[in-house]
């Protein structure tokens, strides 16, 4: 009988799969990069007006633009210095803020990551158990109660959500605060504690329906039967069916968690938040294009940082997969 | 009925009155049966029959909606049917267990095989064992199914079926039950596996003292391996009695028919063919290669079809014969080597074919049916290939013995022998020359196969067609090839007329296909 276990030559190609999977990531945010960069001169109106915003405009101070910007470079060296910056960290000024972009963003960004954390780990803390029971006993109260919950998160808008909570638990019995991000520490999650919930709400809805569907599915498969036959006790059974269930549930996640990067703004709006969703919102209302063209860019690397990881959680859950990528 | 009492011994199992109801009535007429220790009853009927609820009656696993009456005497205690979930949780496993068909689905494919074996025994002693332990006991199970001890580490697709079902079987028998209910265990494997899973099931239940119901579609396979057979049709027994005397002499007429449609039981073989010179060669494929990735599957295959002949391929999955039918096809882009058709060099892909050149009917006919399309729109649009009117229909379906009123049915409302029929006419709409049968009939009942075997044999002599038969069963290729080629590990080790390869093998691994095909053991394997 022949042994088919060659695993020692497998890390190899599995090392060059991941080096391919971020060169990869890095091609892709080298044309947004092109893309965030020509936002500075597809913007209408002129490009020196619009970097000058509400400063008078002098002769001077349009040759100053000129210079700090390189217009006068012919366009592809002006791409190269900006990119050059910006991998640096040096965006250029905020015209709104007149503070550099990068202590504007850096402001701002621990309220955000904060809010969004607090979302995401709430919706999947109550989601994943949700659905898996659901899927369990499915036809039972507990199934029923979980559908409801599912139709009243994906309908009900993040800032309806919000403005309820704000009503019954801000406003009416006065449990939490009503705006601001808090002094930190278990103040600042004490603030986010309602948004992070009407956040959550929208995304939970959508993790437990792909959770409840990939465990039904996994449920009716030959190995939960055989599982069951040999005398596994069921809440085994369960953990092996919820393991091949994985994939589509991770899918799901990441995806909630792309949209809830770009969509933190609805809550923080809301719930008067300083974080980078309101700071987009002004920067576009203002025009302050090098705020907008690094908040772009930070979205889209945390993007594709969250894609490759989902792609390396398959790798890592997936036997067939990692067998599959290895091979080719 | 047969009511001679076969029942000897004390030790096993005794099961009075079991009977399955569902939604709409009764499936399974109560039925008893015992099984003495160390000794294996053979469940024997089609699909549909409803052996496959009784055995999932007996294990407490009947799915949503149906319900088991009837009473189980185990040696350690009975159980009456329906029971409450508390009591199979302590008798599943440890008493009874269960042994799926088809090892590709029954192992979770993102688990290593030691740890859903260890789980088993880990669940068996409540989990009052160490870790250590757990492993010592791995290696000891996977010994005792003849497997290395490095499969613990293995996940079930690097291995193949035969293997998958040892590992399976190992998990089966870790809680040590004393009733192993085996369903139909083989179905999903090769030839050249399933006597050997019969036979180590065999010797494991021997040893063990253990009883075993072994629950199978094929007559011919239980032969030597059970002392009594029940033989069941529509949810009932039709015939009971040792396996000897029901082979030989059967009481009934549906028996009769079962054993005259095995064809490891009857053993038929087209008459020698005359050899056919090369101007006379529809397709030839020459030196074809192809790999996926590192992984040789073609290693230069040479082969064959002239016109009106059949030509069988023979070899266990793996071997690379769908995957040469699937180049040939255009279906899969070999890596060198040269097809022709009609003289004519074909490149790779389906780009330089055309559809009246050659059609595939497929293994799954559940599968290779659109669920949507009734069978009407399905034929009329591979008619449409062929700019043949949509009125050509009833008599593309009574070309296949169906009925014209079956247009208007969907794949859903047939059975699996009356889908393959439709997949055939739906190949044979844009009159192909050439017929590649891809395990077609592998998935059907023996009976069913054996109508579909025939009608392919009526189609080739009606159209004059070539046809391609690929199968791991060289019992089925027999019955209608001209010639065969065996296949082996992306190579063919064997070819010539039907008659010669069958009786005069000379590579040994025809030699094992051919012993496996006509001899089912004749005597106990023990």
């Amino acid at each position: 009988m022949t042994t088919p276990l060659a695993r020692a030559s497998r890390a190899r190609p599995l090392g060059r799969m991941l080096v391919v999977r971020v060169l990869g990531t890095v091609a892709i945010l080298l044309v947004l990069s092109v893309i965030v960069f020509s936002m500075m001169h597809l913007a209408p109106g002129d490009i020196v007006k619009n970097l000058l915003g509400n400063r008078p405009s002098s002769p001077e101070a349009a040759a100053a633009i000129r210079a700090q910007y390189n217009l006068d470079q012919p366009l592809y060296m002006q791409y190269l210095i900006w990119l050059g910056n910006a991998l640096s960290g040096d965006f250029g000024q905020s015209i709104r803020m007149q503070d550099s972009v990068t202590n504007v963003i850096g402001a701002r960004l621990p309220i955000t990551a904060a809010l969004t954390s607090v979302a995401f780990v709430l919706s999947i803390v109550v989601a994943i158990p949700l659905g898996v029971q659901s899927a369990v006993r499915s036809g039972s109260w507990i199934d029923r109660f979980a559908t409801g919950f599912g139709i009243v998160g994906l309908s009900a808008p993040t800032f309806a959500v919000g403005l309820v909570l704000l009503y019954a638990l801000a406003f009416y019995l006065p449990v939490f605060p009503v705006y601001g991000a808090g002094s930190g520490g278990l103040d600042t999650l004490y603030h986010l504690a309602l948004p992070g919930i009407s956040l959550a709400l929208g995304l939970g809805a959508i993790i437990l329906k792909f959770t409840r569907t990939a465990m039904l599915r996994e449920l009716e498969s030959d190995y939960v039967t055989f599982g069951r036959a040999r005398g596994l006790p069921e809440s085994q059974v369960q953990r092996i069916a919820l393991r091949n269930a994985a994939i589509p549930i991770i899918t799901g996640a990441s995806l909630v968690l792309t949209f809830l990067v770009g969509g933190t703004v609805l809550a923080e709006a809301t719930f008067a938040l300083p974080g980078l969703g309101t700071l987009l919102q002004g920067s576009v209302l203002f025009k302050d294009i090098p705020v907008v063209q690094a908040l772009t860019l930070l979205v889209a690397v945390v993007i594709a940082v969250i894609a490759l990881l989902a792609d390396l959680a398959y790798i890592f859950l997936d036997p067939r997969i990692r067998a599959k990528e290895a091979s080719q | 009925m047969n009511t001679e009492d076969f029942v000897s011994g004390t030790a096993g199992v005794r099961v009075t009155g079991l009977g399955v109801s569902g939604p709409s009535g009764q499936f399974v007429a109560p039925f008893d049966f015992s099984i003495a220790g160390g000794e294996t009853l053979a469940l024997i009927g089609e699909s549909g029959s409803g052996k496959t609820l009784s055995a999932k009656a007996i294990a407490g696993l009947l799915p949503i909606g149906f319900s088991a009456e009837g009473r189980i005497q185990l040696t350690s205690g009975a159980i009456t049917l329906p029971a409450s979930d508390a009591i199979w949780r302590a008798t599943r496993g440890k008493r009874i267990s269960l042994l799926l068909q088809d090892p590709f689905t029954s192992l979770s494919p993102v688990h290593r095989c030691g740890m859903q074996i260890g789980i088993t025994i880990a669940a068996s002693r409540d989990g009052k064992i160490s870790r250590q332990d757990i492993q010592t006991q791995v290696v000891e199970r996977l010994t005792e199914v003849n497997l290395p001890a490095d499969v613990a580490r293995a996940y079930p697709h690097e291995l193949s079926g035969g293997m998958r079902q040892r590992v399976a079987i190992a998990a089966a028998l870790a809680t040590d039950p004393e009733l192993l209910i085996a369903d139909e265990p083989t179905t999903a494997l090769d030839a050249s596996n399933q006597g050997e899973i019969l036979d180590l099931l065999r010797r494991l239940q021997v040893s063990r003292g253990m009883a075993a119901l072994l629950i199978s579609h094929d007559l011919g396979m239980v032969r030597g391996r059970a002392e009594n057979v029940l033989v069941m049709r529509h949810g009932e027994i039709v015939e009971r009695g040792a396996t000897s005397r029901v082979l030989r002499a059967p009481d009934h007429p549906y028996t009769r028919s079962l054993i005259e449609a095995d064809p490891s039981l009857t053993g038929r073989a087209a008459p020698d063919a005359l050899p056919i010179s090369p101007a006379d060669f529809l397709v030839t494929a020459t030196e074809v290669s192809k790999a996926f990735g590192d992984k040789v599957v073609l290693a230069g295959v040479s082969v064959a079809v002239g016109r009106g002949e059949t030509v069988g391929i023979v070899g266990e999955s793996g071997s690379g014969k769908t995957t040469l039918a699937r180049c040939i096809a255009g279906l899969e882009h070999e890596s060198g080597g040269l097809i022709e058709f009609d003289g004519v060099a074909l490149a790779p892909g389906r780009a330089s074919r055309t559809p009246a050149q050659m059609q595939i009917v497929f293994q799954d006919p559940y599968s290779s049916l659109n669920p949507m399309m009734n069978v009407g729109k399905s034929l009329r649009l591979a008619l449409s290939v062929a700019r043949r009117p949509a009125s050509d229909v009833p008599g593309l379906l009574d070309l296949v013995d169906l009925p014209a009123e079956f247009a208007r049915k969907r794949p859903a409302e047939l059975s699996g022998g009356q889908r393959q029929r439709v997949a055939i006419a739906r190949a044979l709409a844009v009159r192909p020359e050439l017929l590649i049968c891809d395990e077609s009939v592998s998935a059907l009942d023996v009976s069913v196969q054996k109508q579909i075997l025939d009608l392919l044999v009526a189609l080739r002599t009606e159209l004059g067609l070539s046809m391609m038969f690929i199968s791991h069963d060289l019992a089925v290729v027999r019955q209608l090839a001209d010639r065969v080629y065996v296949m082996r590990d992306g190579k063919v080790v064997e070819s010539g007329s039907c008659q010669q390869v069958l009786t005069n093998p000379s590579h040994p691994y025809t030699q094992a296909l051919v012993e496996a095909s006509l001899h089912p053991p004749a005597t106990q394997t023990v």
